[in-house]
């Protein structure tokens, strides 16, 4: 039995020591917003915050886990309420969306460490998560705005015409 | 967590009854019933056609028949719905259509959902607001021409009362639907979902982690599975030892699958599945797994020395494939020549979310999720391995972590299939990476060989190209050995030029590999070929690259390639609908170099390249500027412009074309995939990279409004990327790339 903090709930789990996170978060808690991209710390899809820093969840054994604290996508702000989320929202970043639990994981794991990261900070943090679809300059993008958001306390209203304003029609 | 459902006891609602066909294959309202499929939704609400229900709280539901895989479908056919049945966008639920027969091809690739559908829906939406104002008619008792519907609701002209949809969905189910011929549509001009920059319908759930993927899927008492495929195509299973994978905790069985034949088609590989009760213990059991091969035939094929070997016949004369004046003899003659052969390697699709499938199979027949492309097909393909009807398979269609081409491809769908019969048990099968890179249908290697002569004056007089790879149509006829019309119809035999004396041949090249189509598929080496080559002859010719496309495509016109001997198929739309048109070819083109400001002094070590290229019945152009400093190539921005005719969503239309510069960079800087001995070498993301954050550069989209009629978004932005970049590479760095990917001459 391992036990460890999820979400800021308590939880326990039955599972092979060698099992990595990954796998019991997807099969045996059912919790599979963080996903399987490539199971070898290549792609960042699994991305999930083990004492506040972001972890590939796919190379990390279960044994290696006990009492310690993880957060995955499904525990940031269900309501979609965090800044990076609504930040998200607000360039209509994904396209299929399934790299999006670990971009928006690590990005939150980076303004959480650089609140106001340049584009070489940026680059530097998130070249481990690999987007196929090719949101990337869309995730630039709402790295800074959920950066700016972070730093005000202003509201950030949703408007999806400020996301579009790059190129237009001719 | 799921529950399958129960087969015996379908009731009446969860099928559909249909008969007769649209011009779209599709059905208007319920007919004469003659054959039983899947319904999309066993909700209580009002149905007004196929597409349309209404519930009492006005929730409009619409249904959405084709799979989304990151190009936004699952917003741009319900914005269509909504727009002509003056619906309130907000209050608009998609529902993921099933696998059905009546919605007519649900086959999401090829990039035609938009162009294949726009009318029909627009159809569904007209009608359904059709019955809604005939319902509110009747309720006021007025004619119906004395109300209107708008935003959710039926006014009446004369005393301004509103009613809301919902209020009017019962009395308007009971109208019978409207003649296709009597429905009235709304002028572009008053359109307000169409055209408009709506954010995806799945945003919500995208950032907060509660999508569902193929992978995703959970159904109560499910076993996981995860296979050992053959390593080479064609190998048999020769034996297995299955003891130490049984001694894993968490396997509980090892089974052999059934062995397939040639042409290998979507059937499942040979191999030997490792069942267990989780993930982990699948992937640690088939490490534990030891099988022996029949390798057979295709452990000769070795991709170096196979592309070798094509290089070497496609100097030499082929057959023809189109053919304008003589054009050996005008080469002859040509005061200037110039050649040049291109080549592009095997590639694979590595779609973010490996392929996966569940299935619960039953005396009474099959249910399936799956990350599917095309569920009418993968529904055909299971019933056929499981010997059951089409209607006995139940097809859910989850979201696809990205498709490419790949999942529409049916093989991980009867693993599934064929694995929960022989458990009888839920089973989903797992693809691990490993599987994806090794176990695809792959993009063909390819060779082009390009022969221009040049007059005194520098003006193109004779043109000759070849072409060779191994074809698609072999994955289906394994005694097909050369590229087919519909294949050389993807930028080589439709390519734009007026020369007086062309010719386009072609060259035999067997299969060894699954062959699939990949985002552009053909389009990818014809259009780098083209752009490439297009810039040789510029720089030969002392014209910068924009005049030189212009001055080889000549005056505006409809350019006809059947005129010429080649049979095109034109992405399967009437030429009369869709020519070339190369007015809107140059116009794309001009664009580009207008809005990079091309022309304009770059620092040293720094370059534009452009290129243009028509594909799936769209013009795109792209511009590319990079540096090269010390081996390193750096791209440091891209322009493109596309004209692909009337738009439905903006945003998914710059979000496909930012998407398409930053997977065509991922081909042209590092897509390549070796075989040796017949096995693909490449296994994961370290050795098969795909374009990272670092690498990826500012990038600019630009939409050509028209009204002209829809054409193709998803795929046709890749096919100008590597010819733009390579172009910019030799002006800024004086080296020429013929052979991609580009990371074996520079660092990327
Ligand atoms: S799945 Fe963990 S990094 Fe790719
Ligand atoms: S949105 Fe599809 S992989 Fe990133």
């Amino acid at each position: 039995m391992i036990r460890f903090t999820l979400n800021d709930k308590a939880a326990e789990v039955e599972a092979e020591s060698d099992t990595p996170l990954l796998w019991v978060l997807r099969d045996i808690l059912q919790l599979t917003g963080t996903k399987f991209g490539c199971g070898m710390a290549q792609c960042g899809a699994c991305t999930v915050h083990l004492d506040g820093q972001a972890i590939r969840s796919c190379v990390m054994p279960i044994s290696a886990i006990e009492g310690k604290s993880v957060k995955t996508i499904e525990g940031l702000k269900p309501d979609s309420n965090h800044p990076v989320q609504q930040a998200w929202i607000e360039h209509n970043v994904p396209q299929c969306g399934y790299c999006q639990s670990g971009q928006i994981m690590s990005a939150v794991a980076l303004l959480e460490q650089n609140p106001d990261p340049d584009d070489e900070a940026i680059d530097n943090f998130m070249q481990g998560n690999i987007c196929r679809c090719g949101t990337y300059p869309r995730i630039k993008a709402a790295i800074k705005t959920a950066a700016k958001s972070l730093n005000t306390t202003s509201n950030n209203k949703f408007n999806y015409e400020l996301a579009t304003n790059v190129g237009e029609n001719v | 967590m799921k529950t399958p459902t129960d087969l015996k006891n379908v009731s009446r609602r969860d099928f559909l009854k249909y008969t007769g066909v649209a011009s779209t294959g599709l059905v208007l309202g319920m007919a004469v019933p003659t054959q039983t499929v899947w319904a999309a939704t066993e909700s209580k609400s009002n149905e007004l056609n196929l597409f349309v229900s209404i519930e009492q709280d006005s929730t409009v539901n619409i249904v959405c028949h084709r799979s989304e895989m990151g190009q936004g479908i699952r917003t741009g056919i319900p914005q269509i719905v909504a727009e002509e049945l003056c619906a309130d966008w907000s209050k608009v639920n998609v529902v993921q259509g099933l696998a059905n027969a009546a919605y007519g091809s649900q086959n999401t690739d090829g990039s035609r959902s938009i162009r294949n559908f726009y009318t029909a829906m627009r159809q569904m939406g007209a009608s359904a607001r059709t019955m809604l104002e005939s319902a509110g008619a009747k309720f006021w008792k007025v004619s119906v021409d004395k109300v209107y519907a708008e935003n959710g609701f039926v006014v009446n002209k004369t005393t301004n009362q509103k009613l809301s949809f919902g209020y009017l969905a019962e009395l308007a189910s009971k109208i019978p639907a409207p003649n296709l011929d009597k429905l009235t549509f709304k002028k572009p001009e008053n359109f307000n979902i169409i055209g408009k920059p709506v954010p995806i319908v799945d945003l919500p759930k995208m950032v907060n982690g509660t999508t569902e993927f193929g992978q995703d899927v959970l159904v109560e008492g499910m076993v996981y599975a995860s296979i050992e495929r053959s390593p080479v195509i064609g190998a048999k299973v020769k034996s297995v030892y299955k003891d130490d994978a049984l001694k894993v905790k968490g396997v509980i069985d090892i089974v052999v699958m059934p062995e397939q034949s040639f042409p290998v088609v979507f059937k499942p590989l040979n191999g030997v599945a490792v069942i267990a009760t989780n993930t982990w213990a699948a992937l640690k059991g088939r490490k534990a797994l030891k099988v022996e091969w029949d390798l057979g035939e295709n452990k000769k094929h070795d991709s170096e020395q196979y592309l070798a070997e094509l290089s070497n016949s496609i100097v030499t004369k082929g057959k023809v494939v189109r053919k304008v004046g003589d054009a050996y003899q005008a080469l002859e003659q040509a005061k200037h020549k110039i050649s040049g052969t291109y080549t592009v390697p095997y590639l694979v699709h590595a779609p973010m979310e490996p392929p996966a499938a569940t299935a619960v199979v039953n005396d009474d027949g099959c249910e399936i999720w799956a990350c599917t492309q095309a569920p009418q097909g993968a529904q055909q393909t299971v019933a056929g391995v499981l010997g059951l009807k089409p209607e006995q398979v139940k097809v859910n269609i989850t979201l696809l972590g990205g498709g490419f081409g790949r999942k529409s491809k049916h093989d991980f769908s009867a693993e599934a299939a064929i694995l929960a019969k022989h458990t009888a048990k839920p089973v989903k099968v797992i693809w691990s990476r490993e599987d994806d890179i090794k176990s695809g249908y792959y993009h063909s290697i390819s060779v082009q060989h390009y022969e221009a002569g040049l007059t005194d004056s520098k003006s193109v007089s004779a043109w000759i190209q070849r072409t060779a790879f191994p074809s698609i149509i072999w994955t289906f006829n394994d005694q097909v050995n050369e590229p087919s019309d519909m294949e050389l119809g993807l930028g080589f035999g439709d390519m734009p030029f007026t020369i007086d004396n062309l010719l386009c041949e072609k060259h035999q090249a067997p299969a060894h590999l699954r062959i699939g189509w990949l985002r552009s598929v053909c389009n990818i080496q014809h259009g780098f070929a083209l752009g490439s080559f297009v810039d040789e002859v510029a720089i030969k010719s002392g014209k910068s690259t924009q005049q030189m496309w212009l001055e080889l495509l000549g005056e505006d016109k409809k350019l006809d390639v059947k005129t010429q001997g080649f049979d095109y198929k034109n992405y399967d739309m009437p030429i009369e609908d869709y020519p070339i048109d190369i007015a809107r070819l140059k116009n794309v083109l001009n664009l580009v170099v207008e809005k990079a400001n091309v022309n304009q002094a770059t620092l040293e070590n720094e370059a534009w390249g452009i290129s243009v290229h028509r594909s799936f019945l769209s013009y795109v152009a792209v511009a590319t500027k990079v540096s090269v400093i010390d081996g390193q190539v750096k791209v440091l921005e891209m322009v493109n412009v596309i004209d692909a005719g009337r738009i439905i969503n903006p945003d998914r239309v710059k979000s496909q074309m930012e998407g398409a510069m930053i997977f065509g960079l991922s081909i042209a800087l590092m897509g390549q995939i070796d075989v040796k001995n017949g096995t693909v070498v490449q296994s994961n993301y370290h050795d098969y990279p795909i374009l990272r954050m670092h690498q990826s550069p500012e990038i600019q989209s630009f939409i050509v409004e028209s009204d002209e009629l829809a054409a193709g978004v998803g795929e046709p932005g890749v096919p100008p990327v590597a010819a733009s970049l390579c172009n910019a590479i030799f002006k800024a760095s004086g080296k020429r790339i013929r052979d991609l990917p580009i990371n074996k001459h520079f660092r990327v």
